[in-house]
């Protein structure tokens, strides 16, 4: 039988029309554009000027830290975390159907409605947050307006966020490991920790490595929560790849915006392409 | 079960269902109540239940900026609806094709969508080329835009999920004399029924959550959408939370009834999918 004529390639044409045009044409125009000062009327080609001042300026170069720093930490985070969750939520207890639900729900929250809670969360003077800690006995914490703390405490509401997605990826690799792997181990004696680390672990790592992949990439991108929790501030302090390319945007210096975009790609190709083979070749069949 | 393994899990459930109350709850609990007060009692940010709920705080925030937020609902629900067809159509055929065949042509077509997974969108010049085709600050431009970003996610799971489809039902269909059009529209799609429903709710709420790319390529009052008009009112009503919540409150509203309709389906899709992709 003749595939191509039963599978035409007609049926690509819309998805890759759609996908050429409004994705991969502006990333190759975007290598062009980065070396240029532009605007959507026309450019002015000024070498490799933009990268140059990307590197030099501080409150540039900050952007590139904060993004692999956010990156890194709510990828662990939200690894270990989630880890301990599904495991909870795969053992035997009777409400797990209905803390699932409760653990997902977050994720069908918008992020800047998210944003917009934990901001007045962590209030300095009148938030929940401090009020606990006061009530306890500690000082208060200034969340989002210490410059050295506001970009953990975004990390750690972007963490809250992101634990939904990777907890279900987790435990629907947790759920594919046969039981009977277990059964042979409760029988040679291997207590619950056991199991956990030479079973549970290793044969779940499908799940892990498309946790971390996902969550690394989505945070090297972040962006929303970031812009409505802090909108980069205070100062500098918390601004990320994907801020600055907005606020240069906005100050009109498009140039720099889209070598911004250009910068935040080639960092996900040097971190997550041998990131992602790297955990490729560890998965076991 | 032994008795000491029943406590064991009593006391899990207890512990479990007190963590996911106080971290998972209580912020919702916080939005309602405060939502719920005069402008000074939410002011004070506490978790306290509202003396005398002010429901009116409601009407306020549908009536402000001009019914702002009945406009943005409209440009949303057009949005999400336009886009879901758009990836549900196109990434079908798509995954049905790439799965089904495997070619020189496949085979590169699927690796160029597959980038998309990872690659960040660059936006300055997909406005670029949004104006050049007249289409920058307009539904359709905005409905393809998301519709290519979503494109290789949908793929994907499209194409794990034929892969369990036999082909023996479509070379029967072919040799009966069915057109590959047919086949695909009568035959093949119908079948794709539980991966589709899935796609549909989590592309429905992506694109309804999405608040970077219609602030980049549809500014402007009339093509507002909800999550933008969010973003605007926490500078307006930075001093009166009591509205700010009553929005954060009204515009989480659809996805909790998507929530509680679809809840299973989600989670269980979700399971799904992630395995197979």
């Amino acid at each position: 039988m003749n595939k191509k004529k039963i599978y035409s390639t007609w049926f690509l044409v819309p998805a890759l029309t759609i996908f050429i045009v409004f994705f991969l044409t502006p990333m190759a125009l975007s290598l062009f554009f980065s070396l240029t000062v532009w605007d959507f009327n026309g450019f002015t080609f000024c070498g490799i000027e933009n990268f140059i001042m990307f590197f030099e300026e501080k409150s540039l170069r900050i952007g590139i830290r904060n993004s692999i720093v956010y990156a890194v930490l709510t990828c662990v985070f939200k690894l270990g975390i989630s880890f301990f969750i599904a495991l909870f939520l795969t053992s035997k207890i009777k409400t797990k159907t209905i803390q699932r639900s409760i653990v997902f729900f977050p994720n069908l929250v918008s992020t800047v409605a998210v944003g917009i809670t934990f901001t007045a969360l962590m209030h300095p003077s009148k938030g929940l947050f401090n009020k606990c800690l006061t009530a306890i006995g500690l000082p208060g914490v200034d969340w989002l307006v210490n410059p050295d703390l506001a970009l953990f405490s975004v990390i750690g509401v972007e963490v809250w966020k992101g634990l939904s997605i990777a907890t279900v990826i987790f435990i629907a690799g947790i759920q594919s490991i046969d039981k009977t792997y277990y059964e042979a181990a409760v029988v040679d004696g291997a207590n619950f920790w056991q199991r956990v680390r030479n079973i549970t672990i290793p044969l779940s790592r499908s799940a892990m490595n498309s946790i971390i992949l996902l969550s690394f990439i989505g945070g090297l991108r972040g962006f929303d929560l970031i812009w409505s929790m802090t909108g980069g501030g205070p100062g500098f302090a918390t601004d990320v790849m994907a801020s600055i390319i907005y606020k240069q945007y906005l100050s009109g210096f498009y140039g720099l915006s889209t070598a911004g975009n250009v910068i935040m790609l080639v960092v996900i190709m040097l971190i997550a392409f041998p990131l992602q083979k790297f955990l490729l070749s560890r998965e076991v069949d | 079960m032994s008795r000491k393994s029943r406590i064991r899990l009593l006391i899990g459930d207890v512990v479990g269902m007190v963590a996911c109350f106080a971290l998972f709850v209580v912020p919702f609990i916080f939005m309602l109540v405060n939502a719920l007060k005069d402008r000074k009692a939410a002011n004070r940010l506490s978790l306290a239940w509202p003396e005398n709920p002010q429901w009116s705080n409601f009407v306020e925030v549908l009536e402000a900026g001009n019914y702002q937020i009945l406009t943005a609902f409209k440009n949303s629900t057009i949005l999400t609806v336009g886009g879901v067809l758009c990836l549900v159509i196109c990434g079908s055929m798509a995954g049905y094709v790439l799965q089904r065949r495997s070619d020189r042509v496949t085979k590169a077509a699927n690796a160029l969508i597959m980038t998309g997974l990872m690659i960040p969108a660059a936006i300055l010049p997909t406005i670029w080329v949004l104006q050049t085709l007249h289409l920058y600050k307009t539904m359709t431009g905005m409905i393809l835009v998301e519709t290519a970003l979503q494109i290789p996610f949908t793929v994907m799971l499209y194409r794990g999920f034929i892969s369990s489809i036999p082909v023996e039902l479509e070379e029967a269909a072919v040799i009966d004399g069915c057109t590959p059009g047919n086949l695909f529209r009568t035959i093949v799609f119908p079948l794709l029924k539980p991966v589709t429903s899935t796609l549909v709710i989590l592309n429905a709420v992506t694109i309804f959550n999405d608040f970077t790319n219609p602030l980049y390529f549809l500014p402007g009052k009339d093509n507002i959408t909800v999550q933008v008009t969010l973003f605007h009112f926490m500078g307006q009503f930075s001093s009166s939370y009591n509205l700010l919540f009553a929005d954060v409150l009204l515009i989480t509203v659809p996805m909790l009834i998507v929530f509680l309709i679809f809840n299973n389906k989600i989670v269980d899709g979700m399971v799904a999918g992630s395995v197979k992709g």
